[in-house]
């Protein structure tokens, strides 16, 4: 027990004593958090659009003006004739383009209906969706326009008014003013906290190996356990700082929700960060030097990072990754960080999480003792 | 030339031998390809839908069999009441639901304006809003091919995507990719180990000897600028036979373009390893200098348009956001110098830039 | 157990026996045997790649032996390194002191590792600073104070527990003749205090110095003896001419 004391203090001592490393532990994370929280948005400004208005009719202006007056679209040019579409689209002048056929007017006061085409530059994939869901909704709604003001449009043959309107009411549940950041800093600081976490831990333990102090504390009484115990002590009270400093910074300067029980997501941290930093002393075992161990850490980072749910839905992925997910601990923090901040769920929804976090933080710990020895067979 | 060769071949062993980040480094490209591939998507599928249905008949039926025949849907249970939805979108379990009124076939049957009321998980206002707009599109149509006395108007979109049709992710991945693993390779490598031979001493050790210090430095780099055009041509190979990505424009742009940019990645790994002290410096100031950037601010995953004004400004100098511009032209548009040659003289300024600013800090002092 | 404490029997403190070391194919330690009395200065001598440094990771437990067996303060390496590990002392040649914490900081960390109170410690700590004179760069990170005293340091460190045994592994490498003696004052004191020390070195005059020395070559112990009877043994007049003898493509013992 004294051991560990001792060694603990050691590693405060080193940490503290070197300005530089007590400015990157804490201030990358937190700028990154501050500038990146804005750039993680799928949140569209404004798409610049290309109008070709072949038809010309006051419908078809109307429908033009409407799209004017919303900010979801910016016209940038409205021709009368196709030509010159694809080399906009090819410039990047435009990136969508609606292109409404001659005889716009006419179908929809004959058969009632009549088509557009609509066309995307599907390169930046993501902003796609938003695209055809705002234009949809755009059309609807002119659509339904035309059908209260223009009495011509209501046919003569046909019924005087739609029978049995829709009368459709949407509602966003969680996160009404769809702030983007609501959404992404959460996930932010989870990511920097664990890049932080693991990355530390692997390559601190490496470089004691690389400089030859493991070794001169391998032959000492210390046991295995201490050792372990006394690296990941400290490693795992700076990644628990380094997250309280973010659910600081996403409360003061983004005002995340927090609609369930903070201590909650505070005690989840803490099983995660097991979890995470035993991974780091996992990695530290099976690489020889600091090169590598930073590496290995950056790969596995990576994979975990992007099967996680975070950055893009779970429920998007194929089956198998889905799965292959449960096995991985960032996926279930992030769960937790949603359910309880976003969603205010309770203690019933995250304890099987929390409780499998903490299994797998056994485990890896297991493994880790395992494989650390303090003689070479 | 001779020492520098010697060098160079020193280097390459060295890197062959060190099995581990050799494997990485092949893996990483490979593996990145197909996870973004196969499990990254923006688009939304699968979503589980709640349909609460107080009374069940011939119309509520049509509609829920709608839901669950639409791929996009997975529809999760039908409810007599809205009592679970409170906690069934707390746990996470179901992200939509559909709540309809009682007697919908009499409403509809009578002319009734039908009340629905459409509930999503908006914790993700991206995804929020493309759910709310596929729940709307079954919504209307049902209601729609349900009331055939009277038709409403109906604008019909038919949508085209250009340069990549079938919105396949890897399309839209791929090229960000090359990008973000020549920045692994050629800047994180670099910088790390440079920065290495600083640390452990035998920097020094080189300095004194004959061999110039930029030709210390460009022996230590050359390995891994055959490293950089090897996992270009690891992903392009991985994302066309597994993904079918096209390359619609020139192969050879493309690698002359990725040489430019590797050239980029690696002068910036020098001008960081020239400021590190440690390895650990060098891997944290790359990773938050750079990688983060490149991952972020480079329109690699989140759209350039979104950015804030600041942050739009701030990914100018960002030189992977040059490059993307140039890879997604040569692959999805068939591009070729013409259209990019803005672009691709900017990287070269950048490229010019940060040598200069690097060799400089290195014939001062190595330390 | 708080010190070190002397060996479980009265034995010697140090008793290979046909110890021996294989990676694959190639054998680096080939059966040595030799035994090490308390209070001895035992040297390890040998041209490099000859096995001194691999012998001794085995003895103090770093590595375990391929065959053969040995003692350690009266406890076998291999199948009770922890009481070993109790009762040794080790300085690699890298003496691993760390570098970003102070002479006082290094001291108190070993000291409560080996399991020292804290009034042991403190009064250990001055006794060390004053014997080698560091009483003003207590607070030193170890990485400002000069190589000489690095060296003191690491094997006062080394001793912090009082150990039956101490290795050192080049001890003095990258030092004055003149730095070297004082290391070497060191280690007679700790030898008169019945510490055994067995220390490997590349310094033939240093090797002068110790009670009895070894000389391995290829893996096995090609001489055995004081300096004296090695020298005489072999014929030679100065071990100087043994080593090189001995070392020699050929060489017969």
């Amino acid at each position: 027990m004294r051991t560990i004391f001792f060694l603990v203090r050691k590693e405060f001592l080193q940490i503290f004593r070197d300005r530089t490393t007590v400015l990157q532990i804490f201030l990358i994370p937190v700028v990154q958090l501050l500038v990146l929280a804005n750039a993680a948005t799928f949140d569209l400004k404004q798409t610049r659009l290309l109008v070709v208005d072949e038809d010309r009719t006051t419908v078809s202006s109307g429908l033009v003006q409407r799209l004017e007056g919303g900010r979801q679209f910016r016209v940038v040019r409205r021709t009368s004739s196709g030509a010159g579409v694809e080399q906009a689209l090819l410039d990047g002048e435009v990136t969508a383009v609606l292109h409404i056929p001659r005889r716009f007017e006419q179908d929809l006061v004959r058969h009632h209906r009549a088509p557009v085409q609509l066309i995307l530059n599907a390169e930046e994939g993501a902003a796609v969706g938003i695209v055809q869901s705002s234009a949809a909704a755009i059309l609807e709604a002119y659509a339904g326009e035309l059908e209260r003001t223009l009495p011509v449009m209501r046919g003569s043959s046909s019924a005087m008014m739609p029978a049995a309107p829709l009368d459709l009411r949407a509602q966003r549940w969680f996160n009404p003013t769809r702030d983007y950041k609501h959404y992404m800093v959460p996930a932010l600081m989870v990511s920097l906290t664990t890049i932080i976490g693991l990355l530390l831990t692997a390559q601190n333990i490496t470089r004691e190996n690389e400089l030859g102090t493991l070794e001169q504390l391998n032959v000492t009484p210390m046991t295995k356990v201490q050792f372990i115990a006394a690296k990941l002590i400290p490693f795992w009270l700076l990644s628990l700082v380094i997250f309280g400093l973010g659910l600081t910074i996403g409360k003061t300067v983004f005002d995340i929700p927090m609609r369930g029980s903070l201590p909650l997501v505070v005690l989840a941290a803490m099983v995660y960060l097991i979890v995470v930093l035993g991974l780091g002393l996992w990695i530290s075992t099976v690489t020889r030097t600091q090169q590598q161990a930073m590496f290995v850490a950056f790969f596995v980072i990576l994979i975990f990072l992007l099967m996680s749910g975070l950055f893009t839905p779970l429920e998007s992925m194929p089956r198998w990754a889905q799965l292959a997910a449960e096995a991985n601990p960032v996926k279930h923090f992030v769960f937790i960080m949603r359910a309880v901040l976003v969603r205010g769920a309770g203690l019933e929804t995250v304890a099987g999480p929390i409780l499998g976090l903490a299994a797998g933080g056994a485990a890896v710990l297991t493994l880790a003792v395992l494989r650390y020895r303090k003689s070479a067979a | 030339m001779r020492p520098f060769l010697g060098f160079v071949r020193k280097e390459t062993l060295h890197l062959l031998r060190d099995r581990q980040t050799l494997a990485i480094l092949i893996l990483l490209p490979v593996v990145q390809v197909l996870i973004f591939g196969f499990a990254v998507r923006t688009d939304v599928r699968e979503i589980p839908i709640v349909v609460v249905d107080p009374t069940p008949d011939v119309a509520t039926l049509e509609l829920r069999e709608r839901v669950a025949a639409s791929e996009r849907f997975r529809l999760v249970a039908v409810a007599p009441s809205t009592r679970e939805l409170d906690s069934q979108f707390q746990e996470g379990s179901v992200r939509q639901a559909l709540v309809l009124p009682r007697d919908v076939e009499r409403r509809l049957g009578r002319g009734d304006t039908l009340a629905v009321q459409l509930l999503t998980d908006g914790s993700d206002p991206n995804t929020g809003g493309i759910m709310q707009g596929y729940a709307t599109a079954v919504l209307r149509r049902w209601h729609a091919d349900a009331t055939p006395a009277a038709r409403g108007l109906r604008i019909e979109v038919a949508t085209r995507m250009r340069f990549n049709p079938t919105l396949e992710s890897a399309h839209l991945f791929v090229p960000g990719l090359v990008a973000f693993v020549l920045t692994i390779v050629s800047a994180l490598m670099t910088a790390i180990s440079i920065t290495r031979e600083k640390e452990t001493g035998t920097m020094e050790m080189l300095l004194v000897s004959p061999i110039r210090p930029a030709a210390i430095v460009a022996g230590k780099v050359t390995p891994y600028i055959v490293l950089g055009f090897v996992s270009v041509l690891l992903v392009l190979v991985a994302a066309r036979a597994v993904f079918e990505v096209p390359l619609q424009g020139s192969l050879l742009l493309l690698l002359a373009e990725s040489g430019l940019y590797i050239v980029t990645s690696l002068a910036l790994g020098i001008v960081i390893s020239t400021r590190a002290p440690t390895q650990r410096t060098a891997m944290l100031a790359a990773l938050a200098g750079l990688l983060m950037p490149t991952l972020m601010l480079s329109g690699f995953i989140f759209p350039l348009e979104s950015l804030p004004s600041p942050l739009q400004a701030l990914s100018h100098i960002v030189p992977a956001r040059w490059f993307l511009v140039v890879v997604r032209g040569i692959m999805l548009k068939g591009a070729g110098l013409p259209t990019l040659w803005q672009e691709t003289l900017i990287l070269a300024g950048m490229t010019v830039l940060l040598l200069i600013a690097g060799s400089r800090r290195l014939t001062i002092r190595l330390d | 157990m708080a010190h070190g404490g002397r060996s479980r029997v009265s034995g010697p403190a140090i008793d290979a026996r046909a110890l021996t070391r294989r990676f694959g194919t190639f054998t680096a330690v080939d059966g040595i045997s030799f035994q090490v009395e308390r209070g001895e200065v035992f040297g390890f001598l040998g041209a490099n790649g000859a096995g001194k440094t691999t012998a001794m990771r085995m003895l103090i437990g770093l590595l375990a032996p391929s065959s053969g067996s040995a003692t350690v303060a009266g406890y076998d390496v291999a199948s009770q390194a922890e009481q070993v590990r109790r009762r040794i002392g080790y300085m690699s040649q890298r003496f691993s002191l760390y570098e970003d914490l102070t002479v006082r900081e290094n001291i108190t960390l070993f000291g409560g590792i080996y399991g020292l109170s804290n009034r042991d410690i403190a009064e250990r700590t001055g006794q060390i600073l004053s014997r080698i004179g560091l009483q003003r760069a207590a607070r030193e990170l170890v990485r400002e104070i000069p190589l000489g005293w690095k060296q003191q340091l690491a094997f006062c460190v080394a001793l912090l527990h009082r150990p039956a045994v101490v290795f050192l592994d080049e001890p003095t490498g990258g030092v004055d003749p003149i730095t070297r003696r004082r290391f070497w004052e060191l280690i007679y004191e700790a030898g008169a205090e019945g510490t055994s020390v067995l220390v490997t070195t590349h310094y033939l005059d240093e090797a002068e110095y110790c009670n009895r020395i070894s000389i391995m070559v290829d893996g096995a112990i090609a001489a055995m003896g004081t300096p004296s009877d090695v020298r005489r043994g072999l014929g030679a007049a100065t071990l100087d001419e043994v080593f090189l003898r001995l070392t020699r493509p050929g060489a017969a013992v």
